[in-house]
């Protein structure tokens, strides 16, 4: 089995192979099949990782290039879904204007991102593992929701369900690992830890995340004309209501 | 019009795929088998993307409330429309108040039915395929039911009996390598062990029960990477062949989640995907690795041979209703 297999030799030439030692830059790009293929920075969930993967994202957005479908960031990667019916020099094409939105990216420039409130209500009742959580740690149901709203999470990004955002970094006071029997029924609405990640249920499903709370903002709707409430980079903050709240702002979001 | 007098077990209204939102966590969907997509509406003068019916056995029994011309591609459920049996891959003329059954699974796994000018449908973020996982899109986003009612955008031309019009697209081409998959190493690739990487190569693959829409889960001879580290989460891609934590394999399909962490090992050529669709749950696959700048040729060349086939379509139909002096009503 030849390693060239992996990238086309046409672009290995070209510089954009990385990991390289000699061409030093701080990414690698390789096919995912032949309609996508995958910007990947160092391996690891970090914020300045995470505005590169932002950056990149947004200059390729804004070109809107017919040939590109899809852009989905992630943690440390940014996969681009390309239209490879539409030409046969796609590959060469995508991956040229890929490596040269990457290149862009200076640690300098501003990030354009939004921020969110988003109200939760950490009762035990809208939060099963609430209580059992706090028991491990030693600590109050209190404290763990002061852990829970003190810091500003990133959307690192969005998948799993639509609309469903994965969000960092929790307190390593709170973190903690899946369940070992995924529910089979979550709400819409609830609040999860997963290890260092917190996100939100936005529709029914089966879920094995650790439950702390709910939100009656509806965060996926496909009613509206922007059914998923958040996106890519958005800098959340959660706001404890109290159970007389929620069901109020629940009743006025149905 | 046509009303769903009995349902089937999973049919829905497919197209080309809802893309532009995965960033957001929406997977496109679509058709599993686009070829057989575009050649349905190929045969009815339609855009190859137009949204038409997923069929799968045991299918809807349909009731038409108008003439119409429709055609039926990709997999063969030996359909009749009135007890009279209708090949697929033809355009025919359907008669108001007749019924087409699918009687029985012949090949294939994935019918498609396209209307002449398509179904009138609510678009969902652009387009009218179903999203079962986001309840939008097609019929209510969810699956046909019993006396569900689809109605055509336009009124088609007039004819005076049922009747498969006197021309057929050849369509063995696209599905010419049967079970033999070709695929493209993925990055998980170089760190499968090497009695893994021959085992992919030469054994075959079986279809599980548990393959769907979302992903075609395979039985096999277990796979070891010398590489356990789990990956990070990352954006992924229809006909991505993950390597699961027991040695076993999941092939992305149409409905796939839009990001996954389990190791890449290889993709599905573009091109193989149609024929990977109609394999049925059971069946066996095996897989023979291609190069990416293959992959890439052969899916422009499908693309040209579909366009091909598009226009000579259009150009039969034209030149056949020009002859008999079809009236558009």
């Amino acid at each position: 089995m030849q390693i060239q297999y992996f990238r086309p030799p046409s672009v290995i030439t070209k510089g954009i192979c990385t990991f390289c030692a000699k061409m030093k830059k701080p990414y690698q790009i390789s096919p995912l099949g032949d309609s996508a293929l995958i910007i990947e920075w160092e391996q690891r969930i970090d914020e300045t990782i995470h505005q590169k993967v932002m950056h990149t994202y947004q200059q390729l957005h804004t070109l809107n290039l017919p040939l590109i479908r899809d852009l989905i960031p992630s943690y440390a990667s940014l996969t681009i879904v390309y239209d490879a019916g539409a030409s046969e020099h796609c590959w060469q094409v995508v991956s040229a204007v890929a490596a040269n939105a990457a290149d862009n990216v200076t640690t300098n420039a501003t990030l354009v991102t939004r921020s969110i409130e988003i109200p939760v209500c950490y009762h035990p009742s809208l939060g099963p593992d609430l209580e059992m959580l706090a028991a491990q740690r030693s600590i109050t149901t209190e404290e763990v929701v002061q852990l829970h709203t003190q810091i500003t999470y990133t959307v690192y990004m969005l998948g799993f369900l639509p609309g469903f955002p994965y969000m960092g970094t929790v307190n390593e006071r709170i973190a903690a690992p899946r369940l070992s029997q995924p529910r089979l029924k979550v709400p819409a609405g609830s609040v999860g830890i997963a290890g260092a990640q917190t996100g939100i249920y936005p529709l029914d499903s089966p879920g094995g995340w650790n439950l702390i709370g709910q939100t009656p903002v509806r965060i996926f709707n496909t009613a509206g004309e922007h059914p998923c409430y958040f996106q890519p980079g958005d800098q959340v903050r959660f706001i404890p209501v109290s159970l007389s709240d929620f069901h109020e702002l629940n009743n006025r979001h149905s | 019009m046509i009303q769903i007098l009995q349902a089937g077990i999973m049919d829905t209204m497919q197209d080309m795929g809802r893309y532009g939102y995965q960033h957001l966590g929406i997977n496109p969907g679509g058709a599993m088998d686009t070829v057989a997509l575009a050649v349905a509406n190929s045969l009815v003068g339609n855009e190859p993307g137009e949204t038409a019916i997923e069929l799968h056995f045991p299918a809807s029994t349909l009731l038409f409330g108008n003439d119409i011309l429709i055609a039926l591609s990709g997999a063969d459920f030996s359909a009749t429309l009135n007890d009279e049996p209708i090949e697929i891959n033809r355009p025919v003329f359907v008669m108001r108040e007749s019924v087409l059954r699918f009687n029985s699974p012949v090949n294939g796994a994935r019918c498609y039915l396209a209307v002449h000018g398509g179904f009138n449908l609510p678009e969902w973020l652009g387009s009218t395929g179903t999203n079962l996982k986001a309840t939008a899109g097609g019929m209510e986003g969810r699956r046909l039911q019993r006396h569900d009612r689809l109605h055509f955008k336009q009124r088609t031309w007039r004819w005076k009996h049922q009747q498969l019009l006197p021309w057929k697209a050849e369509t063995a081409d696209f599905y010419r390598n049967g079970n033999t998959i070709r695929v493209i190493p993925g990055s998980g690739w170089p760190a499968l062990q090497e009695t893994s990487r021959l085992s992919f190569k030469e054994n075959n693959f079986q279809l599980t029960p548990q393959s769907d829409r979302m992903g075609f889960r395979l039985q096999g001879p277990p796979l070891f990477s010398t590489n356990t580290q789990n990956l990070l989460s990352a954006g992924i891609s229809r006909g991505t062949i993950q390597l699961l934590p027991n040695g076993q394999l999941i092939i992305l399909m149409a409905d796939h989640q839009t990001t996954g962490g389990y190791m890449r090992i290889a993709h599905i050529a573009g091109a193989d995907l149609p024929m990977l669709s109609q394999i049925n749950t059971g069946s066996s696959i095996y897989f023979s690795v291609i190069e990416h700048s293959l992959a890439t040729r052969l899916l422009w060349q499908q693309q040209q041979a579909l366009l091909v086939l598009q226009n000579a379509c259009k150009l039969r139909l034209r030149h056949w209703s020009e002859t008999k002096g079809l009236l558009t009503t």
